[in-house]
């Protein structure tokens, strides 16, 4: 065996001392975490802790050093396009559908990087959003926020993604709304074994979805910890998840 | 509360407008009633179609670059004319027209990506929209003066590709020159909708120009999409040269598009310029109605059709802002 990776193995994803900054404002210091194979994780905190940067330096939509893996391959140098192509599916805040296009067009783009026939693939998110097909040749820009979000998530089924990082799917939701994405995402995860890192304003939910959790504070990780032991910790949820 | 869900409604919406619709209709009864009422009405709307389907051509071009980097491209009827020139080469090298028509297609599709990928992608990557225009005009000076330092000042002579014949019907003369005109001009930019609408390559064109971060994240190579762009825009413009260098009335020299490219630009204009089929609509529209006006209209001269086609314009913007197909863009405050 090779040197030990980081003292990382088995990790699907690991960020080691990730540094992050918007011109003259560090977002991200030293920020180390890992996600396993199949694991729900939700990274907690504050506006402006960083949470929405650490999904951004996974994809590279932010300058960013240090040491970042994905299934035992480095993503330092790999700009969005190659490390979607590996298999993360980054659905960014505001859900990044092609409003211009139609429904179906939008899925056909989460499949971009791969060849073959898609009929598979349709059928599959078809399953988990069965009033996507009748609307296929809707303009996306029309639909609702809660099906443009829907509709961000089912593309990046079409990705087939190893890992899927979902940057506040309850935005702007109403609460049936969130939890029916929510659910969504619990079966992607069951069914597939997806791994899903999620980033929460709604601690509630998120923890009640994932296994494991880090929180946040001015750039690096304040705590971390299973779900449950989060909850449990008043002093956590009074001070960092306000409820 | 209902002030803040209609600003949410109207942050994108298609333009619906049953001005434009209307405008065109009559438009086009208009013609068709006057090219029934006299011959030579309609053969000055065939010929001003085909003029038209030329500006349509280098019009679309400047969409599809438009589409992708809201810049318009300076550079692009410099361009069409150089391989305009390719094409006089080939031909006089010996090859048949239409074998040098094809072989300038692929000559400028190379060129038009080369191009983006040595003059464009540089100047982009460290400026801003304004650097990429002056980079445009840049290379509009360069690329006329090396057309001049290869094949010189003086007039060539492009041959036609089709028999100088006129067709009779009815009474009106048709000439052949200008049906293949027409015919060729939309054929080209229907082949192009065909592309950008089925296939895959094509729609990931489409979503990198329309949200390149988001088409980024799906794995879609944005940059190389640029650069296709700006071989396919380079492919139209040289159907556009081609087609142009054919009339009788255009002579193939260095600045043979310089007079086009403005129409063409007009024609984007009226168009909305994100529209390639508002540039089509705008370009025959343009065509039609300076040939009209300068043949009825006795103190028209071809002087002033130019500013005729900027008349035009400012029309079409007072009345519609947004151009005919443009989106009315509302941005949420």
């Amino acid at each position: 065996m090779s040197v030990d990776l980081i003292g990382c193995m088995g990790s699907l994803l690991a960020l080691r001392d990730v540094d992050a900054r918007y011109g003259q404002v560090q977002a991200l210091r030293r920020l180390s975490l890992t996600v396993d194979e199949g694991e729900i994780v939700a990274i907690l905190g504050a506006n402006g802790a960083g949470k929405t940067t650490t999904l951004r330096a996974i994809s590279h939509t932010v300058t960013r050093t240090g040491t970042l893996e994905f299934a035992g391959r480095s993503l330092g140098r790999r700009g969005p396009e190659s490390t979607a192509r590996l298999g993360i599916a980054h659905v960014p805040e505001g859900r990044g559908t092609f409003a211009e296009l139609t429904v179906g067009e939008n899925l056909r783009l989460g499949a971009y990087a791969r060849r073959g026939s898609l009929r598979d693939d349709f059928r599959r998110v078809f399953t988990y959003f069965p009033w996507l097909e009748k609307r296929s040749s809707q303009q996306a820009g029309t639909l609702s926020g809660g099906e443009q979000q829907m509709l961000a998530l089912a593309r990046a089924v079409m990705q087939r993604p190893k890992l899927l990082l979902l940057d506040e799917p309850s935005l702007g939701l109403a609460p049936l709304v969130i939890s029916e994405v929510f659910r969504i995402v619990r079966e992607l995860n069951q069914r597939e074994g997806t791994a899903v890192l999620l980033v929460e304003q709604n601690a509630r939910i998120s923890l009640a979805t994932a296994s494991r959790a880090y929180v946040l504070e001015v750039g690096s990780v304040a705590y971390e910890g299973t779900s449950d032991d989060l909850a449990s910790r008043d002093a956590i949820r009074t001070s960092y998840l306000g409820y | 509360m209902t002030a803040i869900s209609l600003f949410q409604r109207t942050t994108w919406r298609p333009s619906s407008s049953w001005i434009v619709p209307l405008a065109i209709l009559g438009g086009v009864v208009f013609l068709v009633i006057g090219s029934l009422r006299s011959s030579l009405f309609a053969q000055q709307t065939v010929s001003g179609l085909a003029n038209g389907g030329v500006y349509a051509s280098l019009a679309v071009a400047l969409v599809l670059i438009y589409r992708a980097t809201e810049v318009i491209n300076f550079a692009q009827g410099a361009i069409a004319t150089f391989t305009t020139y390719i094409a006089w080469q080939l031909i006089d090298w010996g090859l048949t027209y239409w074998l040098a028509f094809a072989c300038t297609l692929g000559i400028a599709f190379a060129g038009g990506f080369a191009l983006e990928l040595v003059a464009i992608r540089p100047v982009e990557r460290r400026g801003n929209v304004l650097t990429v225009v002056i980079a445009s005009i840049g290379l509009l000076i360069l690329v006329e003066g090396a057309i001049g330092w290869i094949w010189g000042n003086q007039v060539k002579f492009m041959p036609a590709p089709f028999p100088a014949r006129i067709y009779h019907l009815g009474g009106v003369a048709f000439s052949l020159q200008d049906l293949g005109t027409i015919a060729i001009s939309i054929a080209s930019v229907f082949v192009l909708w065909l592309f950008f609408q089925f296939t895959k390559i094509g729609l990931a064109m489409r979503a990198a120009a329309v949200r390149p971060a988001a088409a980024r994240l799906v794995g879609i190579r944005v940059s190389w999409m640029l650069s296709l762009g700006w071989g396919l825009a380079a492919m139209l413009g040289a159907v556009a040269g081609m087609l142009a260098a054919a009339s009788p009335s255009v002579l193939l020299q260095p600045s043979m598009m310089d007079g086009i490219l403005i129409y063409a630009f007009a024609a984007a204009v009226v168009g909305g310029l994100e529209s390639p089929a508002g540039a089509v609509i705008g370009a025959l529209a343009i065509g039609v109605l300076l040939n009209l006006l300068g043949s009825y209209v006795s103190w028209v001269t071809p002087q002033l059709l130019l500013p005729a086609a900027f008349v035009l314009m400012l029309a079409v913007l007072l009345v519609k802002p947004s151009g005919l197909f443009g989106r009315t863009r509302v941005r949420r405050v």
